[in-house]
């Protein structure tokens, strides 16, 4: 593999994240992966492919389906001076491990007054639109959020996915890793084309806690974040047909979150739309809303979001796709706003 | 196994220095809470969880431990975390919320960090199993020396992450011990009404590990076991469980009103108290003599004496310290 950066090779996030870990794993021998199917089948979601060929079954390590024991031993071995890359294969099994997740790994840090450090990584895949229903289609990005003590990370694209995961490796914390499943670069699972980018060959990073302006506008701000920050690309293109200029943040991060970004772009537009795949109410729509009019409530209309309605997420097609964000969901909820005011 | 005469001086020294503090610990827990019991009043807020009785577990095991092995031990942690080694300054003045407590008063007495000696604590039941495991695959990984043990409640033997951890070490052949502390009570809820088996230790057979069964809460029992699981642990052999059954001479918690014992139960765990009933066969065997036994209670006892003094002359953090530490 050649180390020069042409800048012009595209990988899928899936390959980027697989290209993070074994760079980090290659130059740090306490790095290790484990998880469910992560070893000769390369993760159900492509993102350790090519690891267990690499760096056998000590350091890549298929577990039993027993999300307590093997994410409480992350902690456990991350406490012990190891740092654990561990999957949760879908954010919707979070029910079965929440314990190891929110009180032994969040909080082992605060309760030790900061002399414990808990360096791991828990990747968990995200989000539907596939017909797998209400248990293996959910984003829960503000479940997440909502807990101190783990930083939040959701890439839209695979320069980010490389550069966040290279960050969370590195980052003396947990760092949560939510990837959606229909950025992956899986053809099964249907492949929004503008998450495979051109992602450089050499490790780098993507500070954690900064947000990116993925197209900048000046008469309306849409956030999002993962899949959600690609209709939203999609409905600027359609709104420029209008003749309006809609800008496009993409959060990056929930954990820090980078409200500044998202307060100069709504001071510069005066309206925003918040878009997200994670259910409306008490999320992250909700969040980025207050942190905006809480700074500055001048703004030239409500903001509105476009958001999962709160109903378990349904398997049929007909009503899975029609409660999902999209685009042409976007550009009615700018009319909507073009109305009220 | 059997210990020998510094051994055994060693734990008994331990269980006398742990059951001091818990008397102390009882006393100064009720200032500002009489005559109304609130939880939040008095120098010690909080729920409260003494050990009495439960040393001989914490004793046994650590006896066999060094400073570089792990520990994870229960809500009810401070006979553990004073036979592991823990600066027993720091741990008071934790319990006492004070800012030079081992987190400086974030975590309290079932939150108590130090890793220094590798110890641990944490307030859910088998909360402590995963960590364990974990710890004990580092080592592996890292072909450094050292065991893993993970304390726990008989209670703790429901939960699925004992289940889990169990498979999990044992599918890995990793260097843990689990350590069941059987006091017969989950709060108020009796051993027999909540468990289908009558010993957890065999338990063990359903993941391929030795299962080791302590009974009459003996020290030296506790050590024989103790010892015979953490050396195969050390020597690649993979986990074992251990069940101790052992007393709870005080409440589930303090304010705990016991209504649920049966009629006759406590005073016949205290005319079995493990303590007394060691010191006596150390004398019996001549190990100890009544001036030796009362050197050795008057210097743990001053050491009980000199934490809680450093701990109340110590301050709190400023109330603003609660937004640090959050992240590294």
């Amino acid at each position: 593999m050649t180390t020069t950066s042409t800048g012009t090779r595209k990988l899928t996030i899936a390959r980027a994240m697989a290209e993070a870990t074994a760079q980090a794993m290659r130059e740090d021998p306490t790095v290790f992966v484990m998880g469910e199917d992560v070893g000769p089948l390369g993760g159900v979601f492509g993102n350790t492919r090519g690891l267990h060929e690499e760096f056998g079954s000590d350091r890549v390590r298929d577990t039993p389906i027993s999300e307590t024991a093997f994410i409480g031993a992350a902690v456990g071995a991350a406490s012990d001076g190891m740092r654990p890359i561990v999957e949760l294969m879908f954010v919707d099994f979070f029910g079965v491990c929440m314990d190891a997740i929110y009180n032994l790994m969040a909080k082992n840090t605060y309760f030790s007054g900061g002399r414990v450090k808990v360096p791991m990584v828990l990747m968990t895949s995200t989000g539907g639109g596939y017909s797998d229903a209400g248990q293996h289609s959910q984003c829960l990005y503000a479940t997440f959020a909502h807990l101190p003590g783990m930083k939040v990370v959701v890439p839209s694209n695979a320069h980010d996915a490389k550069g966040l995961m290279t960050a969370a490796i590195r980052d003396d914390n947990p760092v949560v890793f939510m990837y959606h499943k229909a950025l992956q670069g899986m053809g099964w699972l249907g492949t929004e084309k503008g998450a495979t980018v051109p992602v450089p060959e050499e490790a780098y990073s993507v500070e954690i806690g900064k947000a990116a302006v993925a197209r900048e506008g000046r008469d309306l701000t849409l956030v999002s974040l993962g899949a959600g920050v690609h209709h939203c690309l999609r409905a600027a293109k359609a709104l420029e047909a209008e003749g309006f200029d809609a800008e496009v943040v993409d959060l990056r991060s929930l954990v820090p979150l980078d409200r500044e970004t998202v307060r100069a772009s709504v001071a510069k537009t005066g309206r925003l739309i918040v878009v997200d795949e994670d259910y409306h109410s008490f999320g992250v729509s909700g969040e980025i809303i207050a942190s905006v009019v809480e700074h500055d409530h001048r703004l030239k209309a409500a903001p509105a979001r476009v958001a999962y309605p709160d109903i378990p997420i349904p398997f049929a097609p007909t009503m899975e796709q029609w409660a999902l964000p999209d685009a042409d969901k976007i550009v009615a909820a700018f009319h909507q706003m073009l109305r009220n005011h | 196994m059997h210990p020998t005469r510094d051994q055994r001086l060693w734990m008994y020294r331990q269980m006398v220095t742990s059951r001091y503090l818990e008397e102390r610990i009882e006393t100064l827990y009720m200032e500002g809470k009489t005559p109304v019991f609130n939880m939040a009043k008095g120098p010690i807020p909080g729920e409260m969880h003494l050990s009495n009785g439960q040393e001989p577990c914490a004793a046994g095991v650590c006896a066999h431990l060094g400073p570089e092995d792990i520990v994870t031990a229960t809500h009810r942690p401070h006979h553990i975390a004073v036979a592991k080694g823990v600066d027993l300054d720091a741990m008071v003045a934790e319990i006492f919320g004070k800012a030079t407590g081992l987190a400086g008063g974030r975590g309290g007495h079932m939150h108590l960090f130090d890793e220094r000696v590798n110890f641990s604590c944490s307030g859910i039941i088998g909360e402590g199993l995963g960590p364990a495991v974990g710890a004990a695959l580092s080592r592996k990984m890292q072909g450094k020396s050292g065991v893993a043990v993970a304390f726990m409640g008989e209670g703790a033997a429901n939960q699925g992450a004992f289940h889990e951890a169990l498979n999990l070490a044992a599918v890995w052949q990793l260097p843990v011990v689990f350590v069941i502390e059987d006091n017969a009570w989950g709060i108020s809820v009796a051993k027999q009404a909540s468990t289908a088996v009558p010993r957890n230790d065999s338990r063990a057979a359903a993941y391929g590990m030795p299962g080791m069964h302590v009974a009459d809460n003996d020290v030296d029992g506790v050590f024989a076991a103790a010892g015979e699981a953490i050396a195969r642990a050390r020597d690649g052999q993979g986990p074992s469980l251990i069940e101790i059954e052992t007393a709870r001479l005080a409440g589930h918690f303090m304010g705990d009103g016991e209504d649920y014992r049966p009629e006759g139960e406590k005073a016949g765990l205290e005319a079995r108290d493990p303590i007394p009933r060691y010191r006596r066969a150390l004398l019996e065997a001549g190990l100890l003599d009544a001036a030796a036994d009362a050197g050795l209670v008057d210097e743990a006892h001053e050491r009980v004496e000199a934490a809680i003094r450093f701990a109340q002359d110590s301050d709190f953090l400023p109330a603003e310290a609660a937004l640090d530490a959050v992240f590294v």
